[in-house]
């Protein structure tokens, strides 16, 4: 995915050495020649990926920022299993972020520390395994020079050295000699899986201990000295401005310090900072800046888009639908395939903006002095918070220390840095240290939000019910929407990712995609297209079983074929393996008992999708009263996501990613009403509530020795999907809308 | 004037505006932040505390409505070691970002407090939000500390 940082170099290099306190660092090397020539002292503090202690307790640096998706675990994990370190004894410390400017590239210092597109795990695993095995290697050559034995003779385990004849040295009786070793310059051997005693294991969250004392810090927990809480009120209007303000009232508000106006983008321009227009209330505490953005009033313009609305989008896809649009993908001679059909099925789908809602509404603590700056959030991309700062104050980037705090969720949100712009722009105007606190209703109605679009499939068959060909057309408002550098040819580009499911298992493929005009920023929203086009595709997959008389899951395998290895040029390739995605499918079809018999009301439905390199199916059972009430049984998922790191994780993940991928398909969508959002909070914008969701999720992770890949989006997609083709199978119901509301209950009505 | 009442068992006096809700005197005031903002509406839950051991939106609650009540957070349910709600939210490993896991512990502990042996509808009262779907951990962990608690 797009959301990974280019700009910097992968490797990292180590250096070792000792603390004053007599602990082992082994941290990132800061290049010696370029620090020497800067009059500041390194942006990072305390840098390290792995501290021993002389007592042998082990701290490991985490990388990546911890949204929910459980790296603060996992990463550490991976570290420690080649370290050999006593998991029980390690804590994790969150590092900064770092990246080295000193040199003629920016280099990233830890790894890339982005988290989205489920990439920690993969772009990771090779280097921090390296990274513990460095460590692991320095262990065995001092325990080697105190007993005169050769390092090969030295085994490892729970953070000791183990000598041949049965003597045990902890590492923290190593330290002294460890750090008179030269690391190695070349790789050193890593672990085979067999001998893995941490990966693989399931491991509680690290952090938990903390979340349920409630001490563990999130990005509104942040309370620096001499800050003051910012609070804003943005244009509701896409591209809208302020025409008359009157801030009077909210600077009489006691607490409320100053009022600053934050001018948003110029109509059409990239959005590279803030989003929209805003006025900032900055007060000595949140409640006198609530306080304060209350009393502003405020009249403002409504722009060049005042005239949308949700009802005008779908007209607008229908008009274009009606047209032709980008070819972006053809194979063979689709036209042909259809001509020759014995049958043809077609169907139209919808699929709705929808919101991230993250629990922790946005927010960020800003210092902007006249030399540097300082950035501590809630972040999933700080490199891209260090950009912001940079673009919003003109200070370089290598004087902006940017710090992570656990994150109340993510889901894509956070992969822009809008909201530390804002905290940047508000600090450099008061020279006030900055906690820029959203409000829900401004995080509602000004996020970027998964593309809303409309969706025509066709499926040309012949006589023994084979697909011959197949067409995916897709007019959708483009997640690139005011990128910076995207040309109109490209936008279809994070709409239809072109090596998916049917992609090269039907002869004849064509994709084709219409551009919807549409002011609501839009962004990446977990798992971003494979949202919407596995909750299509899987439904329209259903929809040609059906009208065709197959089985779904022998449908399915029909197409899936036998086993094959094709290349996957979109993120998560570079291979899709076609016996992965049925042997996923396979075990959710078994476990749920596909094929009995079920009484009347009753379905169970299947899906299975590939999602950034991992795979993963949904088996879901349903009973639909004869009113059309829904009640979901059991839920049946299965992922192969290559070697599993933490099996517990991975199990969350599925677990979350269902209840996220169901919650969204059954209630929420942003709609629009002149040329706004109309949602402003829960009430509108109804989250599922436990008493709404499966009473239980099971899991089942494939065994797998292939290179891992991440968990965090696998869930979502074929939720959704399965939920529809089991309502299709209790009761002949079709939703080709989402959400599902009352279509159930209306069509059962209509009946 | 102010207005006085107890948090996790400390007195405290508040002489600013009645009109705060609680949950902004305690992350701004008392610095007990534990209990979280989510929507300002009394939707989510994230900002769930004990009153007189009934569970409240501390968002909706203005600090003047609280004189001589007495309030704990989360903070003050763990003082005394971990809860055996807290405990079993350990044993599940519920949590995944956390956020809202104050809020849930919480309402759970309320739950536990009228209904001891709570069946899975009684459990479905429980209205917070979880953005990271932890729900069917959440049932498993109330049935455990339910289970914890009569032993």
């Amino acid at each position: 995915m797009n959301a990974r940082v280019q700009d910097v170099s992968r490797r990292t290099f180590l250096q070792v050495s000792l603390t004053a306190g007599g602990a082992l660092l082994i941290a990132p090397v800061i290049s010696r020649v370029a620090s020497a020539q800067n009059a500041q002292p390194p942006a990072n503090p305390f840098n390290l990926m792995i501290r021993i202690e002389p007592d042998n307790r082990i701290v490991i640096g985490a990388p990546s920022p911890d949204i929910g998706q459980g790296v603060r675990t996992s990463l550490p994990m991976i570290i420690a299993d080649e370290l050999d370190a006593d998991w029980s004894r390690v804590a994790v410390e969150q590092l900064p972020l770092g990246i080295d400017f000193s040199g003629a590239e920016p280099r990233w210092m830890y790894g890339s520390q982005g988290a989205g597109g489920s990439t920690s795990i993969p772009d990771a695993w090779a280097e921090l395994r390296q990274v513990g095995a460095q460590g692991r290697s320095l262990m065995r050559r001092a325990a080697a020079a105190r007993w005169g034995i050769a390092a090969d003779e030295v085994a490892t385990r729970d953070s000791h050295a183990l000598h041949p004849d049965g003597r045990r040295l902890p590492y923290g009786e190593l330290l002294a000699e460890a750090a008179a070793l030269v690391l190695p310059v070349e790789p050193v051997p890593l672990k085979t899986a067999a001998d893995y005693r941490i990966i693989g294991r399931p491991q509680p969250v690290v952090d938990a201990a903390d979340i349920v004392t409630g001490r563990a810090r999130y990005g509104i927990d942040v309370y620096e000295p001499d800050a003051r809480t910012a609070v804003m009120l943005r244009c509701p209007y896409f591209d809208g401005d302020i025409a008359s303000l009157d801030d009077t009232a909210a600077r009489a508000v006691p607490g409320v310090r100053a009022v600053v106006v934050i001018p948003g983008p110029k109509p059409g321009d990239p959005i590279t900072m803030n989003l929209a227009t805003g006025i900032a209330v900055v007060a000595d505490d949140t409640w006198s800046a609530l306080k304060g953005c209350a009393a502003l009033k405020v009249e403002w313009t409504r722009g060049p888009f005042a005239s949308e609305s949700s009802a005008a989008l779908d007209r607008q896809c229908e008009q274009l639908l009606a047209g032709t649009g980008q070819v972006v993908h053809d194979t063979g001679d689709f036209t042909a395939a259809r001509a020759n059909a014995a049958r043809v099925v077609q169907a139209r789908y919808r699929i709705p903006f929808v919101s991230h809602a993250t629990l922790e509404p946005q927010n960020a603590f800003v210092h902007v002095m006249a030399d540097r700056a300082r950035v501590i959030g809630p972040l999933q991309q700080p490199a891209g918070a260090s950009r912001a700062v940079n673009l919003a104050t003109g200070i370089p980037r290598a004087a902006i220390r940017v710090e992570m705090t656990r994150s109340g969720g993510g889901f894509g949100r956070k992969l822009t840095n809008d909201f530390v712009a804002e905290a940047a722009l508000i600090s450099k105007a008061t020279g006030w240290p900055i906690k820029l606190m959203w409000t829900r209703d401004e995080d509602l109605q000004h996020d970027f939000y998964r593309p809303f679009g409309q969706h025509e499939l066709v499926a040309a068959l012949d006589g023994a019910g084979a697909v011959t060909g197949w067409t995916h057309r897709l007019a959708s408002a483009s997640k690139y929407y005011r990128r910076a550098g995207v040309a109109a040819a490209d936008m279809w580009g994070p709409e239809l990712y072109p090596d998916d499911f049917p992609a090269k298992l039907v002869p004849n493929y064509r994709l084709e995609w219409l551009a919807v005009t549409s002011g609501i920023p839009r962004g990446s929203w977990r798992a971003p297209a494979h949202t919407a086009n596995a909750f299509v595709v899987q439904s329209f997959v259903d929809e040609v079983a059906a009208a065709s008389g197959q089985d779904p899951l022998a449908f399915r395998l029909r197409m899936l074929g036998a086993d094959r290895v094709f290349d996957y040029e979109q993120h998560g390739g570079p291979k899709f393996s076609t016996g992965r995605l049925r042997t996923v499918l396979e075990r959710v079809a078994a476990e749920i008992g596909w094929g009995r018999r079920l009484p009347r009301g009753q379905g169970i439905g299947l899906a299975c999708h590939f999602t950034f390199g991992g795979y993963a199916a949904h088996a879901i059972e349903v009973a639909v009263s004869p009113q059309g009430a829904l009640s979901i049984g059991r839920v049946v998922t299965a992922i192969d996501c290559g070697q599993p790191v933490n099996p517990l994780g991975i199990s969350a993940q599925m677990q979350g990613g269902t209840i996220d991928g169901l919650s969204t398909a059954l209630k929420l969508e942003i709609t629009i009403a002149e040329g706004r959002v109309v949602q402003s909070n829960f009430d509108g914008y109804p989250l599922a509530m436990l008493a709404e969701m499966p009473k239980d999720i099971e899991v089942f992770i494939v065994e797998s020795s292939e290179s891992p890949s991440g968990c965090g989006e696998m869930g979502i997609p074929t939720a959704a999907p399965a939920l529809a083709n089991a309502i299709y199978a209790a009761t002949g119901v079709r939703i080709r809308s989402l959400p599902m509301r009352d279509q159930l209950a209306d069509a059962l009505a209509r009946v | 004037m102010s207005i006085r009442f107890t948090v996790n068992g400390t007195e405290r006096e508040f002489a600013g505006d009645g009109d705060m809700p609680l949950l902004w005197y305690l992350r701004d005031h008392a610095r007990l932040t534990g209990t979280k903002f989510g929507c300002g509406g009394g939707f989510c839950g994230a900002c769930t505390v004990l009153v007189e051991g009934k569970p409240q939106r501390s968002c909706l609650l203005p600090v003047a409505a609280l004189a001589g009540r007495s309030i704990t957070t989360i903070e003050g349910l763990g003082a005394n070691g971990l809860h055996v709600v807290q405990q079993a939210w350990l044993d599940e490993d519920v949590a995944q970002c956390g956020y809202c896991q104050a809020g849930q512990i919480l309402a759970a502990v309320a739950l536990l407090e009228r209904t001891p042996d709570p069946t899975p509808t009684d459990i479905e009262s429980i209205t917070n939000l979880c953005r990271c779907g932890t729900y069917v951990r959440i049932r498993k962990a109330i049935a455990r500390a339910a289970r914890a608690k009569r032993t």
